[in-house]
């Protein structure tokens, strides 16, 4: 990870991304956005009104941010590409978040339709972000088909459990190349700044800001922790001694026998 | 196994013995529980579960929240018919009702959807009686076809089809079907539907189903409120709405809990649900079925629908009309005659979206997008 937030040859100026459903009033989504700072900001397209300009959620968001339309509702990948078609011909950018879900009991994500989806819109010239299970080798094949970065769930949409999955998504900011963007599960300030401290590139936040009882406060807070998140990522935290220095080493004698 | 088989499971269990022998200890044990399994969705419909009301809405808002934010979706729906075969001594599109029996045309139907889109509706339901010969298949699509250029989202609420035949309705534009089973006791269901092809219990009951095999996106199901002991009538369209979220993963299911409602014809509701009753249905389905979608309809009152919003529900039409063609020419005289039901909430949409946002909730007319 570096200073700066690179996807797909674009910086971005902030590690805080942001979700756009569930808010009790759009309205609020402006202030939110400037609080917290956030600069990428997901909208799913069914929820894109484009018959009724006040109802429509693209007029709350600032032109100078980054709209990531996303496939909400998209069962499989030929319903994903469609929507993400829908999008880009409504001129809402080439920027996608691919969501397959094909669960309502858990909204877990569809890591296999994810996959065909990714490689279709890429080739269509789309910057893919694709929300997914923590799996290593379905984030391998992700990159490997063009994915500009990967979103692994902390733990299931809405929950604002933390970072539940903290085991695996460590193995994927070891192993992949692209940004991984922590996405969902996410309930505190603490879980975000948790994810940067581990090597997260950044955190996609909704339901938490979305339902608190102050969103534009907590929208802050958050942009505060990915923030102080990700400059103890970079200053290297102190590491945790898993075992105690021995008194009597179990090595010792090797530095005793120089003496014989 | 369909959902037939759970209900003939359920059918003759000693509801009032397990109900009898619940004491507050084993309500509150529930209520500190995070999943619920069948018997205890059972005993949150009890007379027991009653005096916990307060903590059950407690809780119900907080799943809500979590699992759909601080937001409603607003529909409306759209009568296309009232032609009716069946006898169902509850209703006022009854074969035997001297009702002015309508069928709207295409170009009715273009103006109505106009009129319809241009209140900010982008999700219609649309229903017909039931009457094969008079609302063929062929009609509904038909009618379906032109309202994919009004709407986002198109729903039925039409007889039950075979399975080809909610496809070719899919095909055509609809993503949603509302069904309800009336009355799921099977005997009641008998008496309450003296002729017509709606007699077959079995084929209705089976119609969600079939709805979510042919590819629905949603299905939204229920029982009509005051045909039959109401607790009993809310446990079995909790476990059919289990039954469909555990064998149809990508389907949306919800609930709607339609209360009796004045009508024409004579017959009277055999089971009085009152407002607490219905709470404790909506609270009990919710702490259930945390991600279902449950809806509230125009069928109840303006000022109780407005305090339920905050308990769990997810779902509002608006504005709605009952009688065919209703829309595009304000007639009251033929709303009256052609109605299947009053209305209780006649406000507005802008006067449901401003009590929304009053409340803290956000009005929403879009949620999908028609390919």
């Amino acid at each position: 990870m570096t200073a700066k937030l690179i996807i797909d040859g674009q910086e971005v100026g902030s590690r805080l991304f942001l979700g756009t459903g569930k808010f009790p009033d759009k309205s609020l989504i402006p202030q939110v956005i400037e609080n917290s700072k956030a600069q990428v900001v997901t909208v799913a397209l069914r929820r894109m009104n484009f018959e009724a300009q006040e109802e429509n959620i693209i007029n709350y968001i600032p032109d100078d941010c980054i709209l990531m339309p996303n496939t909400s509702g998209a069962r499989n990948a030929e319903e994903a590409v469609k929507i993400a078609k829908i999008a880009r011909a409504a001129g809402c950018g080439d920027w996608v978040k691919i969501e397959v879900i094909s669960d309502n009991k858990y909204l877990l994500p569809d890591n296999y339709e994810t996959i065909k989806a990714t490689e279709i819109l890429v080739k269509e010239g789309f910057t893919v972000l694709p929300y997914m299970s923590p799996d290593l080798m379905v984030a391998k094949e992700l990159e490997k088909v063009g994915a500009a970065a990967v979103m692994p769930l902390g733990a299931p949409i809405g929950t604002n459990r933390g970072l539940r999955t903290k085991e695996l998504v460590r193995i994927l900011i070891e192993e992949i190349e692209v940004p991984i963007i922590v996405d969902a599960g996410i309930g505190k300030p603490s879980d975000a700044a948790e994810a940067m401290e581990l090597g997260a590139e950044a955190v996609l936040v909704n339901t938490a800001v979305a339902t608190a009882n102050d969103p534009v406060i907590i929208g802050e807070a958050f942009g505060q922790a990915v923030e102080a998140g990700h400059k103890a990522y970079l200053a290297g935290l102190g590491r945790t001694k898993k075992y105690a220095s021995a008194s009597s080493p179990l090595t010792g004698f090797l530095n005793e026998g120089a003496n014989d | 196994m369909s959902f037939y088989d759970k209900y003939l499971k359920w059918e003759d269990f000693d509801f009032a013995g397990y109900w009898k022998q619940l004491n507050d200890d084993d309500i509150e044990e529930i209520l500190n529980q995070e999943r619920l399994n069948t018997l205890d969705y059972l005993a949150l419909l009890s007379p027991k579960a009653e005096k916990y009301l307060e903590l059950m809405a407690q809780k119900a808002q907080k799943l809500t929240l979590k699992h759909f934010g601080k937001v409603v979706f607003l529909y409306t729906p759209l009568y296309l018919a009232n032609y009716c075969v069946n006898q169902c001594l509850y209703c006022g599109f009854n074969v035997k009702e001297n009702i002015e029996r309508k069928k709207l045309n295409l170009s009715e139907i273009a103006k109505e959807a106009e009129a319809i889109a241009n209140m900010g509706f982008r999700h219609i339901l649309i229903l017909t009686g039931e009457s094969r010969k008079k609302t063929p298949v062929k009609y509904i699509k038909e009618a379906v076809e032109l309202l994919t250029d009004y709407f986002d989202s198109i729903a039925i609420e039409i007889y039950p089809l075979e399975i080809d035949e909610y496809e070719e309705l899919i095909a055509a534009g609809v993503d949603s079907l509302t069904i309800y089973q009336e009355v799921y006791n099977q005997e009641q269901y008998d008496r309450l539907h003296i002729a017509g092809p709606k007699r077959n219990y079995h084929f209705r009951l089976d119609a969600p189903e079939r709805g979510c095999k042919a590819g629905m996106r949603a299905v939204n199901i229920g029982a009509l409120l005051g045909l039959e002991d109401w607790r009993k009538e809310a446990f079995f369209t909790g476990i059919h709405a289990e039954y469909l979220q555990n064998n149809y993963l990508d389907v949306e299911v919800s609930l709607s809990v339609p209360r009796m409602r004045p009508h024409l014809g004579s017959f009277q509701p055999e089971s009085k649900v009152e407002d607490e009753n219905l709470v404790q249905i909506l609270l009990a389905s919710r702490l259930f079925l945390p991600r279902a979608g449950l809806n509230i309809s125009t069928r109840e009152r303006a000022s109780l629908r407005d305090n339920l919003i905050s308990l769990g529900i997810t779902k509002m039409s608006a504005n709605a009309k009952t009688s065919v063609g209703g829309y595009a020419e304000s007639n009251t005289e033929l709303d009256d005659d052609t109605c299947q039901f009053e209305i209780s909430d006649n406000r507005t949409v802008n006067e449901v979206t401003t009590m929304l946002h009053k409340q803290g909730y956000q009005p929403v007319f879009k949620n999908w997008h028609i390919f």
